[in-house]
This record gives structure tokens, C-alpha cells and sequence, in this order.
């Protein structure tokens, strides 16, 4: 079934302006249109360029400096593995091995469809339920490879459901 | 003043003054990878780290400045040994395709290798830079991330001097890659070509599109008709290449060379400045007796057409619709020189041999530059690209006999020849100017105020009571600064603070051109400029209209300056251009 989504809109103009003139307003301005579209689109960055006069590589400087920033959008679905020592020592690896099995993502990369990105964490704070396995948020312990596929298919059923 | 101690010798120096520089004053060399004359210091390298006794680290001699009592040591065996680790861990990440690059023999990491005696590679070549971005989209520079070393040169250069912010450093850390803002060419960003970024990187990672392959081929061919062109600032710098002094004046052995390479006949750039002075003049002097939209701004340089077009559209109407004076040889090439002399114009090569990366794209920027019915200008070469080829030949440059240019379209005035130059268009249309709104002749044709390095430079010239506001600038952030005045003027609806102003994208002028031998400074800059200061002085005919070859030209061929023909031939127009297609 097709998704209807409508795209947030930001006021681009004004939010340039509220941070006109301040130290460090580009950054701000920036994560004000992450927080708000999940990603900051190129469209964005000219349009901001041509707002405020900060040329877009300067722009794309701080974007791609940043690992926080994002140029494309956040994926359907966004899984991460913690790679901290006990995740790594437990098996970490083998579930991003699954993980490309299943969706073909490799780790740091974002499915062509938009459907999946799969990113690697350091330690989430949970050593004691390692590895630890991330989707949408969600904290699952304990994970073996062949867990994953059931984790995913659960959360997309989920997804399913809410539409 | 500031004194202090170098190896044991006691120096006094301005306060300000570097390290590195007053390590010149006892004469010591301190190598330097990151930083260039031309630029800020940016810190990012460590070569040229020294020793200051009482304080516990090394001190980068770039960005570190003298201060009282200091008891400096250029050199010992510690300060030498991380000066090589600081060479290996560059050499780790750099391909060894010294045999095949660009930069083979003028290059500065090479050369310091070959100072430091690097023999092995002491650190294993972990990093991929293969990765990294090859692009020569624009056909007039070539980038070739793998050989980056991260200076950030060309960076400082695009941004701080050109003001184009074509090129950017993105990510950071290992993964820190030379690219335009984002995931795009160089032909999709908004660069114009100017070359800088080649002539301020140290390397071999941009360089200029070498087309001497199509001009050795059209050489070869048998139904060719191959002619050159020579412009003004090639003469006093391609010497440089054969062991000159700086600024000597070449242009006998350039067409002594070119001849020999096989080029039918050689003409002279300077011939078509001095043709651009006679358009650009009569167009100055109606628009500015009609104080019809001032102030002109002149447009034989193509980096800055590219700028103007992208950054300054609202400007376009006071460009002069002039040619720039390569083009207009190249249009008398195909139509005046081949009717005289009956050759088929499409069998005409036209090499333009330039100081300029730009001129590549300017070839077959419009329709206009095909009004000859033939693309106007076939190539256009650098003088470093020009070096080369005769260093191929095997012509021995050095000892040949000077010749000189063919046809009419071989000579020139002095004013043609300052061309080159910062200030030089505007004082060779400032000869021609004050002899169309007089009648008469300057008695001394030298401007001295419009000459020198300084970025913006204005002054107002008398003209038999008539007062002449004129504006120089270099250097398109310069440019920038100087139209931005302008604009406001305007937006305020107030009356242009100018009536002409003269623009060159590159320091200097063409002398500091994009295309010209590696290693420029403003000593370089000065020395070049003054070989065309000098040509100028030892011409009979100085100022444009008095060219015999000018003259005969629009006699024979051209009829009136801005007629109908000179019209068709000479000019053009321009249009907004978008400065990111993507
Ligand atoms: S050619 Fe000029 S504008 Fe283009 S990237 Fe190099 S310095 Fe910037
Ligand atoms: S391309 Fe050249 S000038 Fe630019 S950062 Fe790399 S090494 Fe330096
Ligand atoms: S030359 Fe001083 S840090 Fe590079």
C-alpha cells in the first residue's frame, strides 16, 4: 500500500534570521533543519546560501565535519550495532554480517530504497546485555545473528499496523 | 623593532616578523610545505618546525613570530630528523608516480625529498587515496585528489584570495577530501577557471588540461595550416623554464621557436590589444560622454567574465562588449590573413599561447567565438604547457636566433604589450582615450598611478581639464570589494564613484596568471611586470592608435572602430550564469 507522507516544512527565512548575526549561527541554523527534516537537503543548503551569504562550501564544510549532520534522509527503518568492547568481544560483527545478509546494507550505508541504514555505535551504556543491537531506537540485548530477522520482521509489522 | 637570536647570530627585525623570515636575514632556508608567500600561514604541515631555546615544543618558523630575546636554532640533528618523519608520513599517503605527474622536476614535496636523502618508504602506504576525486570537468585544470597532501593552499586561494569558494576541504581527518561543496564536479561548482589553485599547489594534485597532444597532432597533419599567437605576459615568464632571469624579454625566441615547432606563421597577442584598446577606447569615450552606464569595466579576462557572469549579473550592462585580444587575432587569422594570403580558413589551426587557464574555456565560451565562421581560437596553451613542447622538440632555446612575428598581425605598440600587466589595459586605453577626446597626443604617455601591486588602486586622471575617475582592482576578492562599492553606490541611487574600471582575476595581472611557471610571488609578479614595462618603453609606436598595423588593419579590412564589421568581428555578449548547476 502506498504511504501518504507529507514532508515537513520549515520557514526557512525566519529561522535564518533568528540567528542573524549570533557566534556559531550557522551550526545552529543547521541543526535547527535537521531537527526538523531528519536530514539537511541540498536544496536547503543553496537556498540557505543565498539567505544568509555564507557560501555553500562553507556550508558543506560544516556539514560533512560533523558526523551528527546528515545529507540524505534518515532511512525506515535505522539500525545500529554497538561496537563498544563487549558488544565487539560478543559478536558484533557477525550481526552486521546478518544485517548485510538480509537488507544488503553495509555498515555505515543507507539502502537504495530509503528503506534501511545500518551504523555502527560505541558503547550504548548497557555493557551487561551485550551486543546490543538498535532499531529505531528501540534497545534489543542479547542478540544472536539468527534473532535479527525476527527483530526487523516484528518492527516492521509494527510499522505496518500504525500506518 | 625585536632582537633576538639565530644560530648564534643576533638579528633585529620588525615586530610582526616570522620566523621564517628572518631566518633569511642570516641566510638559512627553512623548508616549508604548507605555507606560500602569497599566503597566511595555515599551520597545517610541520616542516618547518625550529627550536627556541626555553620553550619546551618545536615552533612552526611559518606562523610563529620573532619575539625580544629569543635564541632561535633553524637547524640541529633533532629538528632535521622530524623534519623527515614529517616527509615519510607524507610520503605514506602520497603515490610515488613521480616518473609520470605533471609537476616531475617542480615539484616541492620531490624536492624535498631529494634534499633529505628520502630513500625507502619508512612508513607502509596504509591510506587509500585512490578514492579520492579525479575531475577535469572544467578542460582547464585537472584535480587529482590522490596526490593531495592537505595544505590547504588552493583552499586559501579559492576562498580568501578568488573569493569563488569553488573548492573546500570536506570531512575531516584521514578522510579529509579537496572537493566542491558536496558531491560534484568542479564544472558544477561555481569555479572560474582561473587557475590559482594550480599555481599555489605544491604538488602535482591540480594542474592545468594539457592539450599539447592536439597541437602536436594538428602540427603533424599535412592539411593544416597551423599559426600561433603569443601574449603579452608569456614572453617575460616563459624564461623562467630555460634558466632566465626572471622578467627577460623572449619574444624574439618564442617566434624563433614556435617557427621551428612548425608553426606557419607566428602573431602577436599584443596586436589584438592594441586592436581591443581601439573598441574598448571608442566605447569608453561615447559611454562616458553620454554618462551612459558607468562606470565601463573591461572584459579581456575571461576568468573574470566567468565571475561576473555568476556573481555580479546586475553588472553585465557595464561590461565593455569588447573581445579580448587573443580572440580578436584569432577572428583576423581566419577572415583578414586568409583572404590576403589565400588559405582556406578551416584549415586554419589558431594556437593561442596564454599565461591562463581560463583562455581554455573562454575558446568556445559563446557563438561570438566563432565569428570568423570557424571557431575563432582552436587551442589555447599555457606557458607551462608552451615549456614543455619545446623542451620535447628538442630546440635549444637558449642558443637559437631571434625571429620576428609574421604579417601585420605580428606587431604591436607599447601600449599592446602592458597588457600583461595590472594597471596595463587601463593605461594603454587611457594613451587612446585622451587622444579621441582631444585630438591630440600625450606628451609623456606613462600613468604611473594606475601601475603597482596594490589590490585596489584609484585615481583620477586629467585629460585636458576633463576628469577621468579610474579604479584598478586584482585578485577577484579585490574585485569583489571594489564592485560591492560600486553596487551600494548604486542601490542608494546615487552616481558610480568611477568612470572605467579595469579588472583582472589574477595578483598581478597575467604576469601572475594561472598558467604561468610554478612558484609565484609578488617579487616574481614585479619582475615579470617590469620586462613589459620595458618592452613598452623601447617601442617607436606606444599608444594603440598609432600602430601602423593597427591602422592598416582597419584600413584594409575593419572600416570604422564600433562599425558594423568591428561589430560582428570584435564583440560580444554576456549572460547570467548559474554559479551551482547542481
Ligand atoms: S580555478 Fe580558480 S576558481 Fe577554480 S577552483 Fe581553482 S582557484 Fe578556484
Ligand atoms: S590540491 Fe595541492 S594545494 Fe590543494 S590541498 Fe592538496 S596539495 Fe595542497
Ligand atoms: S610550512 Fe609551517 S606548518 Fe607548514
Amino acid at each position: 500500500m502506498a504511504e501518504v507522507t507529507t514532508k515537513p516544512s520549515i520557514d526557512l527565512a525566519a529561522i535564518a534570521d533568528k540567528w542573524k548575526g549570533k557566534d556559531g549561527s550557522l551550526i545552529m541554523i543547521l541543526h535547527t533543519v535537521q531537527d526538523a527534516l531528519g536530514y539537511v537537503p541540498r536544496e536547503t543548503s543553496l537556498e540557505l546560501s543565498r539567505l544568509t551569504g555564507v557560501p555553500l562550501a562553507r556550508i558543506y564544510e560544516v556539514l560533512t565535519f560533523y558526523h551528527f549532520f546528515k545529507l540524505t534522509p534518515p532511512a525506515k527503518y535505522q539500525i545500529s550495532v554497538c561496537h563498544g568492547t563487549a558488544c565487539y568481544l560478543k559478536g558484533a560483527s557477525d550481526l552486521t554480517k546478518e544485517l548485510h545478509n538480509i537488507t544488503g546494507v553495509n555498515e555505515g550505508e543507507t539502502s537504495e530504497d530509503g528503506m534501511y541504514s545500518v551504523t555502527a555505535l560505541r558503547c550504548v551504556g548497557c555493557c551487561a546485555l551485550a551486543p546490543v543491537m538498535l532499531v529505531n531506537g528501540r534497545v534489543y540485548g542479547g542478540v544472536k545473528p539468527a534473532d535479527v530477522k525476527a527483530i526487523l520482521n516484528e518492527i516492521m509489522k509494527e510499522g505496518a499496523q500504525n500506518a | 623593532m625585536i632582537k633576538a637570536t639565530i644560530n648564534g647570530k643576533q638579528i633585529e627585525v620588525k615586530e610582526g616578523t616570522t620566523i621564517l623570515e628572518a631566518a633569511r636575514l642570516v641566510n638559512m632556508r627553512i623548508p616549508v610545505l604548507c605555507k606560500h608567500p602569497d599566503l597566511e600561514a595555515g599551520s597545517g604541515c610541520g616542516i618547518c618546525i625550529v627550536k627556541a631555546k626555553g620553550i619546551g615544543k618545536m615552533l612552526r618558523a611559518c606562523s610563529t613570530m620573532v619575539e625580544n630575546n629569543m635564541d632561535i636554532t633553524t637547524h640541529d640533528p633533532e629538528i632535521v630528523s622530524v623534519r623527515r618523519t614529517v616527509l615519510e608520513l607524507i610520503m605514506s599517503n602520497h603515490p610515488k608516480d613521480c616518473l609520470t605527474c605533471a609537476r616531475n622536476q617542480d615539484c616541492e614535496l620531490q624536492r624535498l625529498c631529494a634534499e633529505f636523502g628520502i630513500r625507502e618508504d619508512y612508513f607502509p602506504n596504509i591510506l587509500e587515496r585512490h578514492k579520492y576525486k579525479y575531475d577535469n570537468t572544467t578542460k582547464t585544470i585537472v584535480i587529482d585528489g590522490r596526490k593531495c597532501i592537505a595544505c590547504g593552499r588552493c583552499v586559501n586561494v579559492c576562498q580568501k584570495h578568488q573569493n569563488v569558494w569553488a573548492l573546500s576541504f570536506q570531512k575531516r581527518g584521514i578522510e579529509t577530501a579537496l572537493s566542491p561543496a558536496g558531491d560534484i564536479t568542479l564544472n558544477e561548482s561555481p569555479c572560474v577557471k582561473c587557475g590559482q589553485c594550480s599555481n599555489h599547489c605544491p604538488v602535482g594534485s591540480i594542474v592545468e588540461y594539457d592539450e599539447t597532444q592536439k597541437v602536436w597532432e594538428a602540427l603533424n597533419n599535412k592539411d593544416k595550416y597551423c599559426v600561433a599567437q603569443i601574449a603579452p605576459a608569456v614572453r617575460v615568464s616563459v624564461g623562467e623554464a630555460f634558466g632566465y632571469p626572471i622578467g627577460s624579454n623572449l619574444t624574439g625566441k618564442l617566434v624563433s621557436a614556435l617557427k621551428k615547432l612548425g608553426f606557419k606563421a607566428v602573431f602577436d597577442t599584443n596586436m589584438g590589444a592594441d586592436m581591443t584598446i581601439i573598441e574598448e577606447g571608442n566605447e569608453f569615450v561615447k559611454k562616458f560622454k553620454a554618462k551612459d552606464n558607468l562606470p565601463l569595466i573591461t572584459s579581456c579576462c575571461p576568468a573574470w567574465v566567468d565571475y561576473l557572469e555568476k556573481f555580479h549579473p546586475d553588472m553585465i550592462g557595464n561590461f565593455s562588449s569588447c573581445k579580448s585580444p587573443h580572440e580578436i587575432v584569432g577572428v583576423l587569422a581566419k577572415t583578414y590573413y586568409a583572404q590576403k594570403n589565400n588559405i582556406d580558413p578551416s584549415k586554419i589551426v589558431m594556437v593561442s599561447i596564454m599565461p591562463c587557464t581560463a583562455k581554455k574555456y573562454e575558446i568556445s565560451r559563446s557563438q561570438e567565438m566563432f565569428s570568423s565562421g570557424q571557431q575563432d581560437v582552436d587551442v589555447s596553451l599555457t606557458t607551462r604547457e608552451l615549456a614543455r613542447m619545446i623542451k620535447q622538440s628538442g630546440i635549444d632555446f637558449k642558443n637559437i636566433e631571434d625571429a620576428e612575428g609574421d604579417s601585420v598581425l605580428g606587431t604591436y605598440s607599447g601600449a599592446g604589450t602592458i597588457f600583461g600587466t595590472t594597471g596595463g589595459v587601463m593605461e594603454a586605453a587611457l594613451r587612446t582615450a585622451y587622444h579621441l577626446i582631444t585630438n591630440k597626443e600625450l606628451a609623456d604617455v606613462e600613468f604611473k598611478a594606475v601601475r603597482g601591486l596594490k589590490g585596489i588602486k584609484d585615481t583620477v586622471i586629467d585629460v585636458d581639464g576633463t576628469k577621468v575617475r579610474v579604479a584598478i582592482a586584482h585578485g577577484l576578492a579585490n574585485v569583489d570589494a571594489l564592485l560591492k562599492e560600486i553596487e551600494a553606490k548604486r542601490a542608494k541611487g546615487e552616481p558610480s564613484p568611477y568612470d572605467f574600471v579595469e579588472v583582472m582575476a589574477c595578483e598581478g595581472g597575467c604576469v601572475g596568471g594561472g598558467g604561468q611557471p610554478y612558484g609565484v610571488t609578488n617579487e616574481l609578479r614585479k619582475k615579470r611586470a617590469a620586462g613589459l614595462y620595458k618592452d613598452d618603453e623601447s617601442q617607436k609606436a606606444r599608444c594603440s592608435h598609432l600602430s601602423p598595423a593597427v591602422q592598416t588593419v582597419y584600413k584594409e579590412f575593419v572600416g570604422e572602430p564600433l562599425g558594423e564589421k568591428a561589430h560582428k568581428l570584435f564583440h560580444n555578449h554576456y549572460h547570467k550564469r548559474k554559479t551551482y548547476n547542481k
